[in-house]
């Protein structure tokens, strides 16, 4: 076990000296970041789309409070940065739009029906989860594909970007931020069932430290955590790689974008962060004594399933502005008004969702003698 | 063994896999970053307007 956990220290320390060489301090930094949340994630048991399902299936509204926590100390301090070092930092800002609801609406459906989100992709694949991976190369996909057909979702019904410190203030919008996040936070406890209110410390502690690491994220790279934009990017690359042009895609043609597709991934804030998200995964899976057993064996058909749902979520992130992390917890947590809009067409698909996973993950049939 | 027979660890490690992959086609392809046009470590307190690319972005 001792060499097994010495190899998981020179993996970690290894890819943080590779980035620091390779890209600078700040992709150094950002790497360590994005292991940061891969090890809270996973050896926390952190998550976004499990909480959804809980409230939902078993009334347990214990790691939706954690999430609200984390979004609530997030923009305690991010509302004043931003206020003050606006040149210098960024927000997760984006409009509320129809394509924009109805992406959120299909994302929440279909990160139900691969049993994670943005982050919880990475993590899942990282951490050995075969419906992860195949979800990951889905996603990958369907972000490339949905960052081409991005102008079309954006031109239908549109309002322009709204931000709760552009209706309130820096101050009152940090107020409306809480007070709507407290609101929810009592409609959870009022839902929840007895004994499933109080988050257990591992949540608490969990909540602290994600919050703490997308204030870094913040510090580090301008501009909040987000997922998305990096999995776009690296099918965009892929494409490239396979002889695509994208020179004529107005989403890749933006100067911004055209930049972040000439340049290294290593150079990109997403990119890194997600990387370090599937090391920090895996890290926590070689550290532990017992990996775990392999996930539920699924038919082949409910393996395509994934990998298609894994391309609907990735599409569907990139309709909606982002997923989870980039849309719900950095949206909100810095003022977007599409964050709040996010949440709620993303719950409503999420219910969906629930409803149509026994009809895509089906388990295989146990082979004859073998034990039930 | 069965596709869906796989071991944790193999599938963690095909994911580590993939992205090295990927990591690796970005290198052929794109180069290697110049490290003197690197930012400052942190962008807080750096005086520059943040370049990054977020999901929110058009």
């Amino acid at each position: 076990m001792l060499l097994r956990r010495a190899f998981v220290i020179v993996l970690i320390l290894s890819a943080l000296v590779f980035a620091l060489v390779m890209a600078g301090p700040r992709a150094g930094l950002l790497l360590a970041i994005g292991i940061g949340f891969g090890l809270v994630l996973e050896g926390l048991r952190f998550g976004f789309a499990g909480p959804w399902r809980l409230i939902v299936a078993e009334r347990d509204g214990r790691g939706l409070l954690a999430q609200f926590l984390a979004i609530a100390l997030v923009a305690s301090v991010a509302f004043p940065l931003l206020a003050a070092h606006g040149g210098e930092l960024s927000p997760a800002h984006a409009p509320v739009g129809l394509g924009m609801i109805l992406g959120a609406f299909v994302f929440g459906a279909a990160m139900q029906l691969v049993m994670g989100c943005g982050s919880g992709t990475l993590i899942n694949a990282g951490s050995g989860n075969l419906v992860g991976l195949i979800a990951l190369l889905g996603f990958i996909g369907g972000s490339f594909l949905g960052s081409l057909h991005l102008g079309w979702w954006t031109g239908l019904a549109s309002l322009p970007v709204l931000s709760l410190q552009g209706m309130f203030g820096a101050n009152g919008g940090l107020i409306a931020t809480l007070a709507g996040l407290a609101a929810l936070a009592a409609l959870v406890i009022w839902r929840a069932a007895p004994g499933k209110r109080l988050p257990p410390a591992r949540l608490w502690w969990a909540a602290g430290l994600i919050a703490a690491l997308a204030l870094a994220n913040l510090v580090v790279a301008g501009q909040p955590w987000g997922i998305v934009y990096g999995l776009g990017l690296w099918g965009a690359k892929l494409a490239q790689a396979g002889g695509a042009d994208l020179a004529a895609s107005g989403f890749w043609a933006n100067p911004g974008n055209a930049e972040r597709l000439g340049a290294s991934i290593l150079t990109d804030v997403t990119s890194l962060t997600n990387i370090g998200l599937l090391i920090g995964a895996f890290a926590v899976l070689r550290w532990r004594r017992d990996p775990g057993a392999p996930a539920q064996a699924l038919t082949a058909q409910s393996y395509a399933l994934v990998l298609l749902a894994g391309l609907v979520l990735g599409y569907s992130a990139r309709m909606a502005f982002g997923c989870n992390v980039g849309a719900f917890f950095s949206g909100i947590s810095t003022g977007s008004l599409h964050g709040w809009v996010w949440l709620v067409a993303a719950f409503a698909g999420s219910t969906l969702g629930l409803k149509l996973r026994p009809f895509v993950l089906r388990a295989a049939p146990q082979p004859k003698g073998a034990f039930a | 063994m069965t596709l869906s027979a796989l071991p944790r660890l193999g599938v963690g490690s095909l994911a580590l896999a993939l992205m090295a992959a990927i990591l690796l086609v970005d290198l052929a392809q794109s180069g290697a970053p110049d490290l003197f046009s690197a930012p400052p470590a942190l962008a807080l307190g750096s005086g520059q307007a943040p370049t990054g690319a977020h999901c929110t972005g058009q």
